[in-house]
Protein backbone atom coordinates (compact mmCIF):
# COMPACT_ATOMS: atom_id res chain seq x y z
CA UNK A 1 0.00 0.00 0.00
CA UNK A 2 1.04 3.30 -0.87
CA UNK A 3 -0.55 5.69 0.91
CA UNK A 4 -2.58 5.47 4.07
CA UNK A 5 -4.60 7.97 6.13
CA UNK A 6 -5.08 7.13 9.31
CA UNK A 7 -7.87 8.94 11.87
CA UNK A 8 -6.43 12.28 10.00
CA UNK A 9 -8.34 15.41 11.30
CA UNK A 10 -8.39 19.17 10.57
CA UNK A 11 -10.31 21.90 12.67
CA UNK A 12 -11.12 25.94 11.15
CA UNK A 13 -11.75 27.37 14.75
CA UNK A 14 -14.41 25.40 15.81
CA UNK A 15 -15.36 23.43 12.24
CA UNK A 16 -14.29 20.08 12.09
CA UNK A 17 -13.18 19.97 8.71
CA UNK A 18 -11.79 16.27 8.63
CA UNK A 19 -13.43 14.48 11.08
CA UNK A 20 -11.19 11.36 11.74
CA UNK A 21 -10.53 10.69 7.75
CA UNK A 22 -9.30 6.82 7.53
CA UNK A 23 -8.30 4.93 4.39
CA UNK A 24 -5.76 3.19 2.10
CA UNK A 25 -4.73 3.80 -1.54
CA UNK A 26 -3.21 0.95 -3.09
CA UNK A 27 0.00 1.55 -5.51
CA UNK A 28 -0.55 1.97 -9.04
CA UNK A 29 -4.42 2.56 -8.71
CA UNK A 30 -6.69 5.27 -9.56
CA UNK A 31 -8.18 6.59 -6.54
CA UNK A 32 -11.56 8.26 -6.40
CA UNK A 33 -12.66 11.07 -3.56
CA UNK A 34 -15.98 12.24 -3.89
CA UNK A 35 -18.47 14.00 -2.36
CA UNK A 36 -20.58 16.81 -1.65
CA UNK A 37 -19.49 20.71 -1.14
CA UNK A 38 -17.73 21.06 1.31
CA UNK A 39 -16.95 17.57 2.78
CA UNK A 40 -13.29 18.01 3.21
CA UNK A 41 -12.09 16.20 -0.34
CA UNK A 42 -9.65 19.66 -0.83
CA UNK A 43 -8.73 20.01 2.60
CA UNK A 44 -7.48 16.41 2.46
CA UNK A 45 -5.67 16.88 -0.48
CA UNK A 46 -4.09 19.79 1.08
CA UNK A 47 -3.15 17.55 4.35
CA UNK A 48 -1.74 15.33 2.44
CA UNK A 49 0.61 17.51 -0.17
CA UNK A 50 1.75 19.85 3.18
CA UNK A 51 -0.06 23.23 2.52
CA UNK A 52 -2.17 22.81 5.38
CA UNK A 53 -0.84 20.45 7.81
CA UNK A 54 -3.68 18.40 9.96
CA UNK A 55 -4.99 18.80 13.23
CA UNK A 56 -4.71 15.37 14.42
CA UNK A 57 -4.04 11.65 12.56
CA UNK A 58 -1.47 10.70 10.52
CA UNK A 59 -0.99 10.51 6.78
CA UNK A 60 1.63 7.65 6.05
CA UNK A 61 3.72 7.46 2.48
CA UNK A 62 4.98 3.79 2.09
CA UNK A 63 4.35 3.20 5.76
CA UNK A 64 6.51 6.75 7.25
CA UNK A 65 4.49 9.40 8.05
CA UNK A 66 4.54 12.48 6.04
CA UNK A 67 1.86 15.09 8.15
CA UNK A 68 3.52 18.43 9.13
CA UNK A 69 5.82 18.02 6.18
CA UNK A 70 6.64 21.44 4.48
CA UNK A 71 4.85 21.01 0.84
CA UNK A 72 8.35 21.00 -0.52
CA UNK A 73 9.38 18.12 1.40
CA UNK A 74 6.51 16.37 0.49
CA UNK A 75 6.73 16.59 -3.17
CA UNK A 76 10.43 15.45 -2.77
CA UNK A 77 8.77 12.56 -1.77
CA UNK A 78 7.52 11.66 -4.92
CA UNK A 79 3.57 13.71 -4.53
CA UNK A 80 2.72 16.22 -7.41
CA UNK A 81 -0.61 17.53 -7.68
CA UNK A 82 -3.01 20.51 -9.58
CA UNK A 83 -5.37 22.70 -7.79
CA UNK A 84 -9.11 23.02 -8.16
CA UNK A 85 -8.16 26.49 -9.13
CA UNK A 86 -5.58 26.26 -11.39
CA UNK A 87 -2.36 27.49 -10.89
CA UNK A 88 -0.27 27.96 -13.67
CA UNK A 89 2.95 30.16 -14.21
CA UNK A 90 0.43 32.45 -16.31
CA UNK A 91 3.09 34.76 -17.82
CA UNK A 92 5.23 31.51 -19.17
CA UNK A 93 4.79 29.42 -21.96
CA UNK A 94 3.20 26.13 -22.02
CA UNK A 95 6.92 25.08 -22.58
CA UNK A 96 8.34 26.56 -19.66
CA UNK A 97 5.44 25.66 -16.71
CA UNK A 98 6.30 22.02 -17.75
CA UNK A 99 10.58 22.86 -17.68
CA UNK A 100 9.83 24.42 -14.50
CA UNK A 101 8.47 21.77 -13.22
CA UNK A 102 11.40 20.00 -13.45
CA UNK A 103 12.98 21.55 -10.66
CA UNK A 104 12.87 18.51 -8.54
CA UNK A 105 14.43 16.27 -11.27
CA UNK A 106 16.22 18.41 -13.08
CA UNK A 107 20.14 19.38 -11.82
CA UNK A 108 20.61 22.26 -13.97
CA UNK A 109 23.72 23.43 -11.74
CA UNK A 110 25.11 27.06 -12.56
CA UNK A 111 28.86 26.55 -12.90
CA UNK A 112 28.96 24.77 -16.19
CA UNK A 113 26.58 27.77 -17.80
CA UNK A 114 28.74 30.45 -15.97
CA UNK A 115 31.75 28.56 -18.14
CA UNK A 116 29.35 28.12 -21.18
CA UNK A 117 30.58 24.07 -20.85
CA UNK A 118 29.04 21.92 -23.92
CA UNK A 119 27.49 19.74 -21.10
CA UNK A 120 24.73 22.43 -20.48
CA UNK A 121 23.34 22.23 -23.25
CA UNK A 122 23.06 18.38 -23.74
CA UNK A 123 21.36 18.89 -20.49
CA UNK A 124 19.08 21.98 -21.68
CA UNK A 125 18.10 19.65 -25.00
CA UNK A 126 17.31 16.86 -22.95
CA UNK A 127 14.54 18.39 -20.37
CA UNK A 128 13.13 20.26 -23.05
CA UNK A 129 12.87 17.25 -24.80
CA UNK A 130 10.84 15.74 -21.67
CA UNK A 131 8.75 18.52 -21.55
CA UNK A 132 7.43 17.99 -25.06
CA UNK A 133 6.96 14.42 -24.43
CA UNK A 134 4.94 15.59 -21.42
CA UNK A 135 2.97 17.94 -23.33
CA UNK A 136 2.82 15.19 -26.28
CA UNK A 137 1.21 13.30 -23.56
CA UNK A 138 -1.56 15.50 -22.22
CA UNK A 139 -2.12 17.30 -26.36
CA UNK A 140 -0.61 20.22 -25.96
CA UNK A 141 2.89 19.66 -28.08
CA UNK A 142 1.92 22.28 -30.69
CA UNK A 143 0.69 24.68 -27.77
CA UNK A 144 4.09 24.56 -26.56
CA UNK A 145 4.97 28.35 -26.93
CA UNK A 146 1.83 29.83 -26.08
CA UNK A 147 1.56 31.38 -23.02
CA UNK A 148 -0.59 29.86 -19.97
CA UNK A 149 -2.59 32.56 -19.78
CA UNK A 150 -3.96 32.60 -23.47
CA UNK A 151 -4.72 29.11 -22.98
CA UNK A 152 -8.28 27.87 -23.42
CA UNK A 153 -10.41 26.45 -20.09
CA UNK A 154 -9.91 22.79 -20.91
CA UNK A 155 -6.00 23.36 -22.03
CA UNK A 156 -5.40 24.96 -18.71
CA UNK A 157 -6.27 22.15 -17.03
CA UNK A 158 -4.28 19.73 -18.89
CA UNK A 159 -1.21 22.50 -18.77
CA UNK A 160 -1.19 21.70 -15.14
CA UNK A 161 -1.86 18.17 -15.10
CA UNK A 162 1.81 18.05 -17.66
CA UNK A 163 3.57 20.66 -15.02
CA UNK A 164 2.59 17.88 -12.10
CA UNK A 165 3.78 15.48 -14.40
CA UNK A 166 7.03 17.19 -14.77
CA UNK A 167 8.40 16.41 -11.95
CA UNK A 168 8.20 12.44 -12.50
CA UNK A 169 5.96 11.66 -9.28
CA UNK A 170 5.00 8.51 -8.04
CA UNK A 171 1.90 9.77 -6.50
CA UNK A 172 -0.19 12.10 -8.50
CA UNK A 173 -3.25 14.12 -6.91
CA UNK A 174 -5.52 15.76 -9.13
CA UNK A 175 -8.12 18.32 -7.81
CA UNK A 176 -11.03 18.00 -10.20
CA UNK A 177 -9.02 17.71 -13.12
CA UNK A 178 -12.03 17.47 -15.36
CA UNK A 179 -14.02 20.37 -14.17
CA UNK A 180 -15.37 22.73 -16.64
CA UNK A 181 -14.20 21.07 -19.58
CA UNK A 182 -16.01 19.43 -22.76
CA UNK A 183 -16.61 15.87 -23.66
CA UNK A 184 -13.67 15.54 -25.78
CA UNK A 185 -11.01 16.71 -23.23
CA UNK A 186 -12.03 14.97 -20.17
CA UNK A 187 -12.23 11.79 -22.74
CA UNK A 188 -8.27 13.02 -23.24
CA UNK A 189 -8.10 13.20 -19.57
CA UNK A 190 -9.33 9.89 -18.96
CA UNK A 191 -7.18 7.84 -21.30
CA UNK A 192 -4.00 9.82 -19.97
CA UNK A 193 -5.24 8.79 -16.40
CA UNK A 194 -5.29 5.04 -17.35
CA UNK A 195 -1.66 5.63 -19.45
CA UNK A 196 -0.15 7.26 -16.39
CA UNK A 197 -1.58 4.35 -14.52
CA UNK A 198 -0.60 1.47 -16.38
CA UNK A 199 2.65 2.55 -16.13
CA UNK A 200 2.98 2.20 -12.36
CA UNK A 201 1.70 5.84 -11.22
CA UNK A 202 -0.70 5.96 -8.14
CA UNK A 203 -3.31 8.64 -8.82
CA UNK A 204 -5.80 9.93 -6.46
CA UNK A 205 -8.65 12.46 -7.53
CA UNK A 206 -11.19 14.41 -6.51
CA UNK A 207 -13.90 14.80 -9.06
CA UNK A 208 -17.64 15.61 -9.67
CA UNK A 209 -18.37 14.57 -13.04
CA UNK A 210 -19.59 10.94 -11.75
CA UNK A 211 -19.30 9.25 -15.29
CA UNK A 212 -15.87 10.24 -15.12
CA UNK A 213 -15.24 8.98 -12.13
CA UNK A 214 -17.20 5.52 -12.21
CA UNK A 215 -15.57 4.66 -15.24
CA UNK A 216 -12.10 5.60 -14.36
CA UNK A 217 -11.34 4.97 -10.59
CA UNK A 218 -10.49 1.50 -8.94
CA UNK A 219 -11.49 2.41 -5.99
CA UNK A 220 -13.29 5.15 -4.67
CA UNK A 221 -13.54 6.78 -1.10
CA UNK A 222 -16.70 9.09 -0.08
CA UNK A 223 -16.50 11.85 2.41
CA UNK A 224 -19.66 13.83 4.15
CA UNK A 225 -19.09 16.93 6.45
CA UNK A 226 -15.45 15.16 7.11
CA UNK A 227 -16.29 11.67 7.37
CA UNK A 228 -15.12 8.82 5.41
CA UNK A 229 -18.70 7.46 4.57
CA UNK A 230 -17.36 4.21 2.60
CA UNK A 231 -14.47 3.02 0.78
CA UNK A 232 -15.09 0.34 -2.44
CA UNK A 233 -14.94 -0.64 -5.82
CA UNK A 234 -17.24 2.19 -8.14
CA UNK A 235 -19.93 -0.46 -8.13
CA UNK A 236 -20.46 -0.87 -4.51
CA UNK A 237 -20.15 2.52 -3.64
CA UNK A 238 -22.60 3.92 -6.35
CA UNK A 239 -25.65 1.81 -4.50
CA UNK A 240 -23.92 2.20 -0.66
CA UNK A 241 -27.23 3.48 1.14
CA UNK A 242 -25.61 6.15 2.97
CA UNK A 243 -23.97 7.12 -0.12
CA UNK A 244 -26.84 7.68 -2.57
CA UNK A 245 -28.33 9.56 0.79
CA UNK A 246 -25.61 12.29 1.19
CA UNK A 247 -24.33 12.59 -2.59
CA UNK A 248 -25.48 10.27 -5.74
CA UNK A 249 -29.40 10.04 -5.83
CA UNK A 250 -30.30 6.06 -6.58
CA UNK A 251 -30.00 6.70 -10.49
CA UNK A 252 -26.14 6.56 -9.97
CA UNK A 253 -26.21 3.07 -8.85
CA UNK A 254 -24.30 0.39 -11.57
CA UNK A 255 -24.97 -2.85 -9.79
CA UNK B 1 41.06 59.91 -29.86
CA UNK B 2 40.72 63.56 -28.55
CA UNK B 3 37.48 64.05 -28.84
CA UNK B 4 36.81 60.60 -27.00
CA UNK B 5 39.07 62.15 -23.72
CA UNK B 6 37.48 65.58 -24.21
CA UNK B 7 33.99 63.54 -23.59
CA UNK B 8 35.23 61.51 -21.15
CA UNK B 9 36.48 64.66 -19.42
CA UNK B 10 33.13 66.06 -19.54
CA UNK B 11 30.60 63.23 -19.18
CA UNK B 12 32.75 60.50 -17.26
CA UNK B 13 31.55 60.70 -13.92
CA UNK B 14 27.51 60.66 -15.58
CA UNK B 15 29.08 57.40 -17.00
CA UNK B 16 30.09 56.31 -13.45
CA UNK B 17 27.09 57.23 -12.37
CA UNK B 18 25.41 55.01 -14.70
CA UNK B 19 27.48 51.55 -14.13
CA UNK B 20 27.09 51.91 -10.35
CA UNK B 21 23.11 52.80 -10.98
CA UNK B 22 23.10 50.09 -13.30
CA UNK B 23 24.47 47.41 -11.18
CA UNK B 24 22.64 48.60 -7.92
CA UNK B 25 19.34 48.30 -10.56
CA UNK B 26 20.69 44.67 -11.03
CA UNK B 27 20.97 43.82 -7.32
CA UNK B 28 17.20 44.96 -6.98
CA UNK B 29 16.36 42.76 -10.12
CA UNK B 30 17.79 39.57 -8.54
CA UNK B 31 15.36 40.44 -5.38
CA UNK B 32 12.45 41.45 -7.55
CA UNK B 33 13.09 37.98 -9.72
CA UNK B 34 11.63 35.98 -7.58
CA UNK B 35 8.67 37.91 -6.55
CA UNK B 36 10.26 40.28 -3.40
CA UNK B 37 9.41 43.41 -3.25
CA UNK B 38 12.91 45.43 -1.44
CA UNK B 39 13.09 48.66 -0.33
CA UNK B 40 16.56 47.76 1.49
CA UNK B 41 18.94 47.73 -1.01
CA UNK B 42 20.29 51.85 -1.15
CA UNK B 43 21.01 50.59 2.74
CA UNK B 44 22.99 47.14 1.40
CA UNK B 45 24.57 49.58 -0.57
CA UNK B 46 25.53 51.55 2.23
CA UNK B 47 26.83 48.87 4.27
CA UNK B 48 28.59 47.66 1.75
CA UNK B 49 30.44 51.53 1.42
CA UNK B 50 31.08 51.94 4.63
CA UNK B 51 32.55 48.37 5.22
CA UNK B 52 34.67 48.79 2.54
CA UNK B 53 35.50 52.40 3.36
CA UNK B 54 36.09 51.61 7.03
CA UNK B 55 38.22 48.91 5.81
CA UNK B 56 40.61 51.29 3.21
CA UNK B 57 40.59 54.17 6.12
CA UNK B 58 41.12 53.08 9.29
CA UNK B 59 42.47 49.47 8.32
CA UNK B 60 44.71 50.71 5.34
CA UNK B 61 43.51 47.05 3.40
CA UNK B 62 43.82 46.58 -0.15
CA UNK B 63 41.00 48.32 -2.82
CA UNK B 64 39.92 44.36 -3.91
CA UNK B 65 39.78 43.37 -0.15
CA UNK B 66 37.89 46.15 0.36
CA UNK B 67 35.10 45.57 -2.40
CA UNK B 68 35.55 42.10 -1.84
CA UNK B 69 34.66 42.77 2.16
CA UNK B 70 31.65 45.13 1.43
CA UNK B 71 29.45 42.72 -0.58
CA UNK B 72 30.35 39.75 1.84
CA UNK B 73 29.44 42.19 4.83
CA UNK B 74 26.20 43.35 2.59
CA UNK B 75 24.92 39.77 1.43
CA UNK B 76 25.31 38.31 5.31
CA UNK B 77 23.46 41.81 6.36
CA UNK B 78 21.09 40.59 4.21
CA UNK B 79 21.12 36.94 4.95
CA UNK B 80 20.67 38.02 8.51
CA UNK B 81 17.53 40.41 7.31
CA UNK B 82 16.02 37.91 5.18
CA UNK B 83 15.29 35.20 7.83
CA UNK B 84 12.60 37.21 9.73
CA UNK B 85 11.67 39.19 7.13
CA UNK B 86 10.98 36.74 4.37
CA UNK B 87 8.21 35.21 5.75
CA UNK B 88 6.34 38.88 5.10
CA UNK B 89 4.56 39.50 1.99
CA UNK B 90 4.49 42.11 -0.94
CA UNK B 91 3.84 45.71 0.29
CA UNK B 92 4.37 44.49 4.51
CA UNK B 93 8.18 43.54 3.14
CA UNK B 94 8.64 46.63 1.66
CA UNK B 95 7.61 48.27 4.82
CA UNK B 96 10.23 45.91 7.12
CA UNK B 97 13.12 46.46 4.14
CA UNK B 98 12.75 50.11 4.11
CA UNK B 99 12.60 50.30 8.00
CA UNK B 100 15.85 48.30 7.75
CA UNK B 101 17.07 51.05 5.80
CA UNK B 102 16.41 53.66 7.51
CA UNK B 103 17.89 51.83 10.81
CA UNK B 104 21.33 51.76 8.38
CA UNK B 105 21.03 55.23 7.62
CA UNK B 106 20.17 56.71 11.57
CA UNK B 107 22.84 54.12 12.91
CA UNK B 108 25.79 55.80 9.69
CA UNK B 109 24.26 58.96 11.28
CA UNK B 110 25.12 58.23 14.77
CA UNK B 111 27.90 56.00 15.20
CA UNK B 112 31.52 57.71 15.36
CA UNK B 113 33.25 55.00 12.89
CA UNK B 114 31.29 55.94 10.22
CA UNK B 115 31.87 59.70 10.76
CA UNK B 116 28.36 60.61 11.39
CA UNK B 117 26.61 63.17 9.50
CA UNK B 118 30.09 64.49 8.46
CA UNK B 119 30.17 61.22 6.26
CA UNK B 120 33.22 59.31 6.24
CA UNK B 121 36.22 61.33 5.01
CA UNK B 122 39.41 60.66 3.43
CA UNK B 123 38.74 57.34 0.51
CA UNK B 124 41.40 56.79 -1.76
CA UNK B 125 40.00 57.16 -4.96
CA UNK B 126 40.34 54.16 -6.67
CA UNK B 127 37.92 53.16 -8.12
CA UNK B 128 37.39 54.24 -11.87
CA UNK B 129 35.40 53.40 -15.16
CA UNK B 130 36.78 50.25 -16.09
CA UNK B 131 36.32 48.70 -12.60
CA UNK B 132 32.68 49.62 -12.93
CA UNK B 133 31.73 48.27 -15.79
CA UNK B 134 34.05 45.10 -15.50
CA UNK B 135 31.92 44.37 -12.18
CA UNK B 136 28.70 45.25 -13.94
CA UNK B 137 29.54 43.30 -16.95
CA UNK B 138 30.72 40.10 -14.72
CA UNK B 139 27.50 40.90 -12.26
CA UNK B 140 25.17 40.91 -15.05
CA UNK B 141 26.81 37.39 -17.13
CA UNK B 142 25.94 35.76 -13.80
CA UNK B 143 22.32 37.12 -13.37
CA UNK B 144 21.90 36.34 -17.03
CA UNK B 145 23.37 32.94 -16.85
CA UNK B 146 21.24 32.50 -13.90
CA UNK B 147 17.91 32.43 -15.03
CA UNK B 148 18.04 28.78 -16.88
CA UNK B 149 19.74 27.24 -13.83
CA UNK B 150 17.51 25.58 -11.28
CA UNK B 151 17.92 28.52 -8.74
CA UNK B 152 16.37 30.91 -11.60
CA UNK B 153 13.28 28.30 -12.61
CA UNK B 154 12.89 28.35 -8.92
CA UNK B 155 12.82 31.95 -8.72
CA UNK B 156 10.97 32.59 -11.42
CA UNK B 157 8.65 30.06 -9.85
CA UNK B 158 7.87 31.32 -7.12
CA UNK B 159 7.54 35.07 -8.41
CA UNK B 160 4.63 33.65 -10.70
CA UNK B 161 2.82 31.56 -7.97
CA UNK B 162 4.32 30.58 -4.66
CA UNK B 163 2.26 28.10 -3.95
CA UNK B 164 2.41 25.93 -7.05
CA UNK B 165 6.47 26.79 -6.59
CA UNK B 166 6.02 25.10 -3.37
CA UNK B 167 3.87 22.20 -4.63
CA UNK B 168 6.46 21.00 -6.67
CA UNK B 169 9.36 20.91 -4.58
CA UNK B 170 10.69 24.47 -4.65
CA UNK B 171 11.94 25.07 -1.19
CA UNK B 172 10.31 28.67 -0.59
CA UNK B 173 12.59 29.72 2.65
CA UNK B 174 15.75 29.03 0.83
CA UNK B 175 15.33 30.21 -2.29
CA UNK B 176 14.23 33.64 -1.16
CA UNK B 177 17.01 33.91 1.33
CA UNK B 178 19.85 33.14 -1.71
CA UNK B 179 17.88 35.90 -3.96
CA UNK B 180 17.30 38.19 -0.86
CA UNK B 181 21.06 37.75 -0.10
CA UNK B 182 22.52 37.74 -3.74
CA UNK B 183 20.85 41.11 -4.39
CA UNK B 184 22.34 42.46 -1.24
CA UNK B 185 25.64 40.95 -1.90
CA UNK B 186 25.26 42.71 -5.38
CA UNK B 187 24.65 45.99 -3.80
CA UNK B 188 27.06 46.49 -1.53
CA UNK B 189 29.81 45.71 -4.11
CA UNK B 190 27.89 48.61 -5.89
CA UNK B 191 28.37 50.75 -2.56
CA UNK B 192 31.51 49.75 -1.93
CA UNK B 193 32.96 50.74 -5.59
CA UNK B 194 30.74 54.27 -5.27
CA UNK B 195 32.73 54.47 -1.62
CA UNK B 196 35.87 54.85 -3.66
CA UNK B 197 35.00 56.79 -6.56
CA UNK B 198 34.48 59.97 -4.50
CA UNK B 199 36.39 61.65 -1.37
CA UNK B 200 33.92 60.58 0.88
CA UNK B 201 29.98 58.88 1.52
CA UNK B 202 27.62 60.70 3.86
CA UNK B 203 24.50 58.43 5.31
CA UNK B 204 22.03 60.65 2.83
CA UNK B 205 23.61 58.76 -0.03
CA UNK B 206 21.70 55.64 0.76
CA UNK B 207 18.64 56.38 2.02
CA UNK B 208 14.92 56.34 1.02
CA UNK B 209 14.87 58.54 -2.30
CA UNK B 210 17.81 55.49 -3.61
CA UNK B 211 15.80 52.96 -2.62
CA UNK B 212 12.66 54.15 -4.79
CA UNK B 213 15.19 54.78 -7.07
CA UNK B 214 16.26 51.50 -8.14
CA UNK B 215 12.54 50.50 -8.04
CA UNK B 216 11.91 53.08 -10.74
CA UNK B 217 15.11 51.76 -12.90
CA UNK B 218 13.20 48.09 -12.86
CA UNK B 219 9.85 49.50 -13.37
CA UNK B 220 10.93 51.59 -16.18
CA UNK B 221 13.58 49.85 -17.73
CA UNK B 222 11.57 46.08 -17.07
CA UNK B 223 12.28 43.63 -14.33
CA UNK B 224 11.62 40.63 -16.67
CA UNK B 225 15.02 40.10 -18.20
CA UNK B 226 18.16 40.87 -16.59
CA UNK B 227 18.98 43.65 -19.10
CA UNK B 228 15.91 45.56 -18.45
CA UNK B 229 17.22 47.34 -15.12
CA UNK B 230 20.43 48.08 -16.89
CA UNK B 231 18.12 50.03 -19.69
CA UNK B 232 16.25 51.83 -16.76
CA UNK B 233 19.02 52.61 -14.85
CA UNK B 234 21.18 54.16 -18.02
CA UNK B 235 18.63 56.35 -19.13
CA UNK B 236 17.31 57.61 -15.69
CA UNK B 237 20.65 58.30 -14.92
CA UNK B 238 21.88 60.32 -18.28
CA UNK B 239 18.53 62.12 -18.33
CA UNK B 240 19.52 64.93 -16.53
CA UNK B 241 22.80 65.34 -18.62
CA UNK B 242 19.95 64.92 -22.14
CA UNK B 243 17.93 67.40 -20.85
CA UNK B 244 20.58 69.60 -19.93
CA UNK B 245 21.73 69.51 -23.27
CA UNK B 246 17.82 70.52 -24.30
CA UNK B 247 18.19 73.37 -22.40
CA UNK B 248 16.09 71.77 -19.28
CA UNK B 249 18.25 72.67 -16.14
CA UNK B 250 17.79 71.13 -12.77
CA UNK B 251 14.24 72.05 -11.15
CA UNK B 252 10.79 70.52 -10.59
CA UNK B 253 10.54 70.40 -14.30
CA UNK B 254 13.20 67.82 -14.24
CA UNK B 255 11.29 65.72 -11.32
CA UNK B 256 8.30 66.46 -13.63
CA UNK B 257 9.79 64.55 -16.62
CA UNK B 258 11.13 61.34 -14.53
CA UNK B 259 7.49 60.94 -13.39
CA UNK B 260 6.36 61.61 -17.08
CA UNK B 261 8.47 58.86 -18.23
CA UNK B 262 7.22 56.62 -15.39
CA UNK B 263 4.18 57.27 -15.81
CA UNK B 264 3.96 56.44 -19.84
CA UNK B 265 5.93 53.01 -19.76
CA UNK B 266 3.10 51.62 -17.16
CA UNK B 267 0.67 52.71 -19.14
CA UNK B 268 2.36 51.66 -22.65
CA UNK B 269 5.30 49.32 -21.88
CA UNK B 270 4.36 47.48 -18.66
CA UNK B 271 7.42 45.20 -18.96
CA UNK B 272 9.87 48.13 -19.65
CA UNK B 273 11.79 49.21 -22.22
CA UNK B 274 13.49 45.97 -22.22
CA UNK B 275 10.36 44.26 -23.89
CA UNK B 276 10.53 46.87 -27.39
CA UNK B 277 14.17 43.94 -27.37
CA UNK B 278 12.50 41.56 -25.81
CA UNK B 279 9.46 41.49 -27.98
CA UNK B 280 10.68 39.44 -30.76
CA UNK B 281 11.96 36.68 -29.67
CA UNK B 282 9.77 36.10 -26.84
CA UNK B 283 6.93 33.78 -27.10
CA UNK B 284 5.59 34.95 -23.96
CA UNK B 285 4.18 38.19 -26.34
CA UNK B 286 4.69 36.83 -29.94
CA UNK B 287 1.58 36.63 -32.06
CA UNK B 288 0.93 33.17 -30.49
CA UNK B 289 -1.94 34.84 -28.66
CA UNK B 290 -3.82 35.20 -31.56
CA UNK B 291 -3.99 30.99 -32.46
CA UNK B 292 -7.70 29.83 -31.74
CA UNK B 293 -8.37 28.15 -29.00
CA UNK B 294 -9.86 25.05 -28.23
CA UNK B 295 -9.96 22.61 -25.51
Amino acid sequence: MLLEFQVVSRNFGGVRALDEVSFRVEEGQIHGLIGPNGAGKTTLLNALSGLMPPSGGAVLLRGKPIQGLPPHRVAALGVARTFQNIRLFETMTCLENVLAGQHLVARRPLWPRLLMLPSHRREEALWREKAMAVLELVGLRERAEVPANSLSYGERRRLEIARALASEPRLLLLDEPVAGMRAESIAKVAEVARKLAAGGMTILLIEHNMNFVMGLCDRITVLNFGRTITTGLPKEVSCHPEVVEAYLGAEVCLA
Amino acid sequence: MDLITHLYAVYGSVLNFMGINALLALSLYVTLSSGLLSLGNAAFAGIGGYVAGILTTKLGAPYLVSLGAGTLAAGLAGMLLGLPVLRLRGVFLAMATLAFGEVVRIAALNLEITGGAMGLIGLPVKTNTWIIYLALAAAAYLVARMARSRLGWALTSIREDETAAAAMGVNLTLTKTIAFTLGAGLAGLAGALYAHLNFLITPGEFGFSVAVNLLMYNIVGGYRVWYGPLLGAALLTALPELLRALGVTAGPLRLGINGLILLLVILFLPKGLADLFHRRGDPATAPAQAAPAKG
